[in-house]
């Protein structure tokens, strides 16, 4: 018999940024606190040729890795990544990058990722909305 | 542990003949542990009056958790007569938001809504927002958890000896995503999980739920759904809405015992006590 509560829910925020998430044409994915990717919607899947679906979660490492080209700096790209900066700032932020697609295409997006800080001021995740500008 | 609910109905009391079995007051319930002199009790609605009337002389302290701010919620704060008696210990835990507990609360009692202001109740009380993870109240290990409902909201778990409640008593966890498929994605699973008692939101019927999405509550079906989901071994239906007579409200017990696979179900009833 559990006597407590086990981190088997999301935090509500994540849950509610999901559903949201979900029913809008913009491209959007979803980051825990920890920077693990936890969802990203069909929009998105167009622009990173990735289904959510066969990929569920990635651990932080995993999704910079799949998605940063593989020529960059990556330690350098990863700090940039709107992303973290939106996680480790607690702060808006706008970044014009190139992704490497799941069908190998470098494409260049303009994201705009903001922090979730719930009522209590806990750190909960980060969203970035993104569209494609172009593909090189 | 011992489970008494003072006020079983949602939004707004509704005294009258035709409620008189599952009761007319709003959201309170009172847990007994095993320390006699400790009471923890679960929202202030209109109920609370009637159990500040009826407080054993051995309570020596009491600790109120408020799941959120909605007045059905703490319209009987004012009215509990221990927080007019002085000598008593009593704890005020509330959901955590931008705005202090103190000034939320504050709001509902000063003039003009209520003559007596909060610093001038003369019991020793405090205000705390519920934190986050296990947490200890008297003889109880408390667990609170964000949950969906419009306005910072929580849902309560109470764990004792082993054995455990989840209150979650204004919850609409159908508007997650995929409702109901995977607990880690589903509001209030992480409190209610293989709870020995789940109180839980049940304030429509599945037509009426379509018309209210986003009102922050649920169907008797979905309360059903969300307890098998989460392994609960008994699910209590609560938040009865305002409009139901109990007539009706037999009526969605019955169908809900047909559509529950995994437990037991029983309507909350005004002074019907469970034993867990």
């Amino acid at each position: 018999m559990r006597t407590h509560a086990a981190p088997v829910g999301a935090p509500i925020e994540l849950i509610l940024i999901r559903h949201l998430a979900s029913r809008l044409a913009v491209p959007v994915f979803v980051v825990d606190r920890a920077g693990d990717l936890v969802f990203f919607n069909e929009p998105a899947e167009a622009v990173l040729g990735r289904r959510f679906e066969e990929i569920r979660s990635m651990p932080f490492d995993d999704w910079t890795t799949a998605f940063l080209p593989a020529d960059v700096d990556r330690a350098r790209a990863v700090e940039d990544l709107p992303l973290v900066v939106a996680l480790r700032g607690r702060v808006p932020v706008h970044r014009t990058l190139d992704i490497q697609a799941g069908d190998g295409t470098r494409r260049t997006i303009e994201a705009t990722a903001f922090p979730l800080i719930a009522t209590g001021g806990e750190m909960v995740g980060a969203v970035a909305m993104f569209w494609e500008i172009g593909e090189r | 542990m011992k489970v008494t609910f003072w006020g079983t109905r949602g939004s707004i009391a509704t005294p009258g003949a035709e409620t008189t079995r599952y009761g007319g007051d709003t959201s309170c319930v009172s847990v007994e542990g095993r320390d006699p002199a400790h009471l923890l009790v679960l929202d202030a609605g209109s109920g609370i009056r009637r159990l500040g009337l009826v407080l054993e002389p051995a309570v020596t302290r009491i600790d109120l958790m408020l799941t959120h701010l909605h007045l059905d919620h703490i319209v009987g704060l004012g009215f509990f007569a221990p927080l007019f008696r002085p000598g008593l210990t009593i704890t005020i835990w509330g959901p955590p938001a931008t705005t202090p507990l103190v000034d939320r609360l504050g709001r509902y009692l000063s003039p003009p809504l209520f003559p007596v202001r909060l610093r001038d109740l003369p019991s020793s009380y405090e205000l705390r927002e519920a934190p986050a993870g296990p947490f200890a109240v008297g003889p109880f290990t408390i667990n609170a958890e964000a949950v969906i409902h419009p306005d910072p909201a929580v849902g309560y778990r109470v764990a004792e000896d082993g054995q455990s409640l989840a209150y979650l008593p204004d919850h609409e966890p159908a508007l997650g995503p995929d409702f109901p498929s995977d607990p880690a994605w589903t509001s209030g699973a992480g409190v209610a999980e293989g709870a020995d008692l789940l109180i839980h939101d049940a304030q429509y019927t599945a037509d009426e739920y379509a018309e209210r999405v986003g009102w922050g509550h649920s169907s008797v079906d979905d309360a059903v759904a969300f307890a098998d989901l989460v392994g609960a071994r008994r699910l209590a239906l609560f938040h009865h809405d305002p409009s139901r007579s109990d007539v009706e409200v037999d009526a969605l017990l019955d169908h809900a015992k047909v559509a529950r696979r995994g437990g037991d179900v029983v309507a909350a009833r005004e002074g019907s006590p469970i034993s867990i």
